[in-house]
């Protein structure tokens, strides 16, 4: 369950901004790019459980998402499955692939680690790209159709807003409930200590794999979101570069927070747009944001927040306290 | 209190005074905005780079010689990175936000793709500066484009080689979308000029030795070598070859039919066939030629703003506002009235070649786009 009723009121806020948030950008651009906000925050949650949490890194995320977009992609434009059931049938095999592999590769650590998984992410890259005759190759994959239910068809903007940030919303809720659990202490142990943990009876081997699992499934369906949004999919959207940008979110949200994830993803996604106003130079002034950030903040935005808030918070209450005695 | 009020009067003056300044100093129209998609960072900046700056001049230009029908043209260009995404999301944005009645670009097959569901919906006029046979074919009505098909180029090489009577040839071709979609068009059309494949080999773009593709297209039985790539991929084969002693007379693709090419490539460049736009050759071209006063225009006026030479990249830009502009000319400035004058768009001389769009024909070109160079010299030689 949820952890007392802070968090009720918090994840109601989170849904009530969320949810209204179309109301003020309805017609704008801005709103598309809070769809891909709601798909990178997916994705981040996704990598937060085993990287936050866990404490193993993927350098190859973009790989399982990619494979998620193009089953889904393939599945649907090619042979005329479902969407829905296309989506599904991606978790299931994305789910499969990461179980698999992840026994041989989650035995290593660190940098080999991250090695291991940066391989795999190059090597699917390398299917999409070359694979022309059922993904298209490197000029992508079109006619991709949307998601429908009956006759009602997710074809706009505001149609996909809601349907990307009501799975996503489910997904953070969920996660902030496993974290929370028994399997959440677990695997906090694992990231301090994997000989601690497994002294503690924690069946660590199988534990990693199956985060890897859940974090691999989860990165599907944010690919299969993505694929019936854009209706287009090109292996350059699945690379390394992809890989290490949900990195950096994670990381500039906050490593192991509920609510970092979606603050990475959200800077992240929409600092390009307002950079734009920078011109040639944007790119220079989004890397000096990223330094200034690791450098100020490195608990991620997520633990300026908070500070943020205490801060406020203090001073609030040191005025109420000046007030009453004035 | 009341000073506060009098400096604030006498703001509110200086603003209004300022106001009124700036909209005599204007056009009494308000611009015509034009968007533009362009991979400007990335791995395919080489064709962002060119096209955004080519673009940005010509409307510079169309407005220092009195805007269109007294209008000024106003780009508003975003970097797609070559990314599917942000193109999408720039396309939006220039939709959404900024209202533009045209969009120029983007820059790759895959950008333009994946941009191409959008426009059709918001039936906003297209014109992509990417070459991929899929933009175009099958028609959609609001997409465009400006770059010469390959297949056209194909037919350009094939001609050539029945000339010399070469029959069997190796592939050579990197594993991007402009070398996927070249051997596709080379498989298919081999066939119709009798050419027998007999080898058919990749290389990844990334890739710094051909060696290996190379000593086994030496053992093998190909009178020719057709090489399908980007720089600089083609100039380390031109060098490979070169070191292995291949005999093989060497045709390149025009995706390195740019001066860097020699330079890359150095000696071993020397006598390599290849099928090219004109721009290169703009001074070699005789005088009949109905290209000639667009190219030399546009090669000089690149040479001036950007002390470089103008390519075939920068020229699908040209094309591609200039196209925007006639149209504007001839129907007014709303996205369906440019639409269908585009359509009806004939023998437009450009940079890439001579343009006819036509209700079943967005691509316009036909063979004549591309003339066959040679390295001659560290030079370009026009063959017949």
């Amino acid at each position: 369950m949820l952890k007392g009723n802070k968090n009720l009121v918090t994840y109601g806020m989170l849904s009530g901004i969320v949810m209204l948030a179309p109301l003020f950008f309805a017609g704008g651009y801005l709103l598309n790019v809070l769809v891909f906000v709601g798909i990178n925050t997916l994705l981040a949650v996704a990598l937060n459980l085993l990287l936050g949490f866990a404490g193993q890194i993927s350098l190859g995320h973009a790989a399982f998402f990619g494979l998620g977009a193009y089953i889904s992609g393939v599945s649907t434009a090619t042979y005329g499955v479902n969407p829905w059931a296309a989506m599904l049938l991606a978790a299931v095999a994305v789910g499969l692939v990461a179980f698999a592999i992840g026994f041989p590769i989650l035995k290593l650590k660190g940098h080999y680690l991250a090695m291991a998984t940066l391989g795999f992410g190059i090597i699917v890259y390398i299917v999409f790209n070359e694979t022309v005759d059922l993904t298209g190759g490197p000029s992508g994959l079109s006619g991709i159709p949307s998601f429908t239910v009956a006759d009602f068809s997710f074809d706009s903007d505001m149609k996909n807003y809601y349907l990307i940030w009501g799975i996503t919303l489910v997904a953070i809720v969920l996660s902030a409930n496993l974290v929370n659990s028994r399997i959440g202490r677990a695997l906090r142990s694992i990231h301090s200590s994997e000989v601690a943990a497994r002294v503690m009876g924690v069946n660590v081997r199988l534990l990693k794999v199956q985060i890897f699992t859940l974090s691999a499934v989860l990165s599907s369906i944010a690919g299969s979101l993505y694929a019936h949004t854009m209706t287009f999919i090109s292996p350059t959207s699945f690379g390394f570069n992809f890989s290490v940008e949900l990195l950096t979110m994670v990381v500039i949200g906050g490593l192991g927070s509920i609510l970092g994830p979606l603050l990475g993803a959200g800077l992240l996604t929409l600092l390009p747009e307002f950079l734009r106003t920078f011109q040639d130079y944007d790119i220079i002034v989004y890397g000096l944001l990223l330094v200034l950030m690791t450098m100020y903040l490195p608990g991620g935005l997520a633990s300026g927040f908070t500070a943020m808030c205490a801060r406020i918070r203090s001073r609030f209450s040191r005025e109420v306290v000046k007030n009453a005695q004035g | 209190m009341t000073g506060k009020t009098g400096k604030s009067v006498k703001t509110a003056m200086l603003a209004l005074g300022l106001l009124l300044l700036t909209a005599a100093g204007a056009w009494s129209a308000p611009p015509i905005k034009i968007g533009g998609l362009f991979s400007i960072t990335g791995p395919a900046s080489f064709l962002g780079e060119p096209e955004r700056n080519t673009a940005q001049m010509v409307v510079n230009e169309i407005n220092a010689a009195g805007g269109i029908k007294g209008r000024k043209l106003q780009l508003i260009a975003y970097d797609t990175q070559g990314d599917a995404t942000r193109a999408v999301q720039a396309a939006t944005r220039l939709i959404k936000e900024d209202r533009v009645v045209a969009i120029v670009g983007p820059s790759t097959t895959g950008d333009t793709m994946a941009v191409i569901p959008l426009v059709q919906r918001a039936e906003i006029p297209l014109v992509s500066c990417a070459a991929g046979i899929r933009i175009t074919e099958p028609v959609k009505p609001w997409v465009f484009k400006t770059a010469q098909n390959d297949y056209l180029a194909v037919q350009r090489i094939y001609e050539h080689l029945t000339r010399k009577r070469i029959k069997r040839i190796a592939l050579l071709t990197v594993s991007d979308s402009f070398g996927s979609s070249g051997r596709e068009q080379l498989k298919s059309q081999a066939k119709r000029y009798g050419m027998e494949i007999v080898s058919d080999d990749t290389y990844g773009p990334k890739d710094t030795d051909m060696t290996p593709q190379l000593t086994k297209i030496r053992g093998g039985k190909a009178q020719a070598l057709i090489c399908w790539g980007t720089n600089p991929g083609p100039a380390l084969i031109a060098r490979n070859a070169k070191q292995l002693g291949v005999k093989l007379p060497l045709y390149m693709s025009h995706g390195v039919s740019s001066k860097k090419f020699i330079d890359l490539a150095g000696g071993a460049a020397e006598g390599i066939i290849l099928p090219s736009g004109r721009v290169l050759v703009a001074d070699l071209l005789p005088k009949s030629d109905k290209q000639k006063k667009a190219l030399l225009s546009f090669v000089r006026d690149y040479q001036k703003h950007f002390r470089a030479e103008g390519d075939h990249f920068g020229g699908h830009a040209w094309d591609a506002v200039m196209l925007l502009k006639g149209a504007i000319e001839r129907g007014g400035d709303s996205p369906a009235a440019i639409r269908n004058q585009l359509e009806k768009t004939r023998n437009f001389a450009g940079i890439g070649g001579i343009f006819s769009y036509s209700p079943t024909d967005h691509s316009g070109l036909t063979k004549d786009a591309f003339v066959m160079l040679e390295v001659r010299g560290k030079d370009w030689a026009l063959l017949k």
